[in-house]
């Protein structure tokens, strides 16, 4: 299988992976991934279960560093800086990099808390400052217009839709340089799932965005560059449009078209 | 008819409203190549037929481009119902408007080669009046396209039955011109062509109309008399 892939992504790279190698324990989950992650747009990551896209998607903020026993090899550079090297700061670093789950998880409690709780971490702000920023976030997440009336009720009063676009603001209110988004729309409805997408349009616009999901027709949606994976090795790497009209591994074929056993 | 397109999605919004503005734009392009070709062909003006002829590759362009950008929405957009509808009647309107524009450029290659011979007194006044009427069709049928009115639709649908008389008349017109002076047979078969190539150009022009139909109404009217069109969408019969 092809490990080294010619870059295909002629603009500018925030993030750029070489020869990244991960491990669980000793079994090895990510294969020597090179790719570049374009600034400013979307990159869609899609694969049977299990084929190490999450994977990937945690190492670009080293979310694995909170469990013991996984590692990886290699380097991810963040604007030509390695995240992966020992004295990278991790506090700042997921500053830089946000992220979302796949399950709604808004703090217990108000929906104003759950945004200005994490900017706090980062920043002194007066009151109305916190007020502007939570205001800005909920208005870049789309959400605002329904919360603006109910920012004291807890955040958990909200639909899943509207936790899961409460969780972006909250990942935004940082002002992050990129967000990950982890299956953001799986647990979701499809009018809700259509809003996420909008909403991923809309923020690519500040946001470098890398996106993982289980639905490929998502991934045709709202990316622009789309990684196919499979046993932890990238199978192919291009732009969206070729990806799902002209794919030129079969392997991806087999996979978008659904005949992959 | 209210705007079809209010999705969620703004992208696919706009990808939609650019497919269909894309036909209209080919659809203008193309007629205007009827026009000139006609013009070309009565005036006896090479250098306009000359034009016309090389200008027909900016249709093919068109054609190509959209039928990619409507590959690229089914692959990335999944169009369901009016959507899709949309798209198969994009795809099929632009075949048509495609052979339409290689009609208009056949019109101009014989309009070369006519300007070259004697002109017949009457200045193919037949050729005219063929010629303005089935321009006339696509023009309707690309407004009915933009207005998705299948009023209008039917009406131009209607139109083609008269093209087809009028076509059979000069058909016998210039077989009489042939009888009475062999001389003149190569330059009225030329003529022939060309209002052969108009009729196919009405053909072409119902075919556009029944896609609007298809678009508006979800019902496939391809191979079914004007008549039974009428009754099926309109729920009537007009006079």
């Amino acid at each position: 299988m092809m490990t080294n892939l010619s870059p295909v992504v002629d603009a500018t790279s925030k993030i750029q992976v070489r020869n990244l190698n991960f491990y669980y324990g000793k079994y090895l989950a990510l294969k020597n991934i090179n790719l570049d992650i374009a600034t400013n747009k979307v990159t869609a990551f899609i694969g049977p279960s299990g084929c190490g896209k999450s994977t990937l998607l945690r190492t670009f903020n080293r979310m694995y560093d909170l469990y013991p026993g996984q590692h990886a090899t290699g380097e991810i550079l963040l604007d030509g800086v390695n995240a992966l090297a020992p004295k990278t700061d991790l506090f700042k670093l997921r500053a830089r990099v946000g992220m979302v789950f796949q399950k709604p998880t808004p703090f217990p409690m108000s929906i104003y808390e759950n945004i200005a709780f994490g900017v706090r971490l980062y920043e002194k702000l007066g009151k109305s400052a916190m007020d502007d920023r939570v205001e800005w976030a909920l208005q870049q997440a789309a959400l605002w217009n329904e919360v603006k009336d109910k920012l004291k009720q807890s955040g958990m009063s909200l639909s899943g839709g509207q936790q899961q676009r409460l969780c972006i603001a909250r990942a935004i209110a940082v002002k992050p340089e990129v967000v990950l988004l982890d299956e953001p729309a799986s647990a979701l409805d499809p009018i809700s799932t259509l809003k996420i997408e909008e909403l991923i349009y809309e923020l690519k616009k500040h946001y470098t965005i890398a996106i993982v999901t289980h639905n490929m027709q998502q991934a045709a949606r709202v990316s622009d560059y789309t990684a196919f994976m499979y046993l932890g090795e990238m199978v192919e790497f291009g732009d969206t449009n070729t990806i799902f009209t002209n794919p030129s591994k079969k392997q991806t074929e087999d996979y978008i078209t659904g005949r992959y056993g | 008819m209210e705007p079809i397109y209010t999705h969620i999605s703004h992208q696919f919004n706009a990808e939609l409203e650019d497919i269909r503005s894309r036909v209209l734009q080919m659809g203008g392009l193309v007629e205007q190549q009827i026009g000139q070709a006609i013009n070309a062909l009565v005036t006896g003006d090479v250098a306009l037929a000359q034009a016309v002829a090389t200008e027909d590759y900016k249709v093919n362009k068109m054609e190509v481009t959209i039928d990619e950008e409507c590959s690229q929405i089914i692959a990335r957009r999944q169009p369901a119902a009016s959507d899709l509808r949309l798209v198969v009647a994009v795809i099929k309107t632009i075949t048509d408007l495609e052979r339409i524009g290689d009609e208009a450029e056949k019109i101009a290659r014989m309009a070369q080669r006519l300007a070259g011979e004697e002109r017949p007194k009457n200045n193919y006044i037949e050729i005219q009046a063929l010629g303005n009427h089935v321009r006339q069709m696509v023009h309707d049928a690309l407004d009915a396209w933009a207005r998705l009115d299948i009023e209008a639709a039917l009406r131009v649908a209607r139109e083609d039955k008269q093209v087809d008389n009028e076509y059979v008349g000069i058909m016998r017109q210039m077989i009489t011109y042939m009888m009475e002076d062999p001389r003149t047979i190569s330059r009225t078969l030329d003529v022939i062509w060309t209002a052969r190539a108009l009729e196919r150009i009405g053909d072409h022009a119902r075919n556009m109309c029944e896609y609007v139909i298809y678009l508006v109404k979800g019902k496939d009217v391809r191979h079914t008399s004007i008549e039974q069109i009428e009754k099926e969408v309109l729920g009537y019969k007009s006079k």
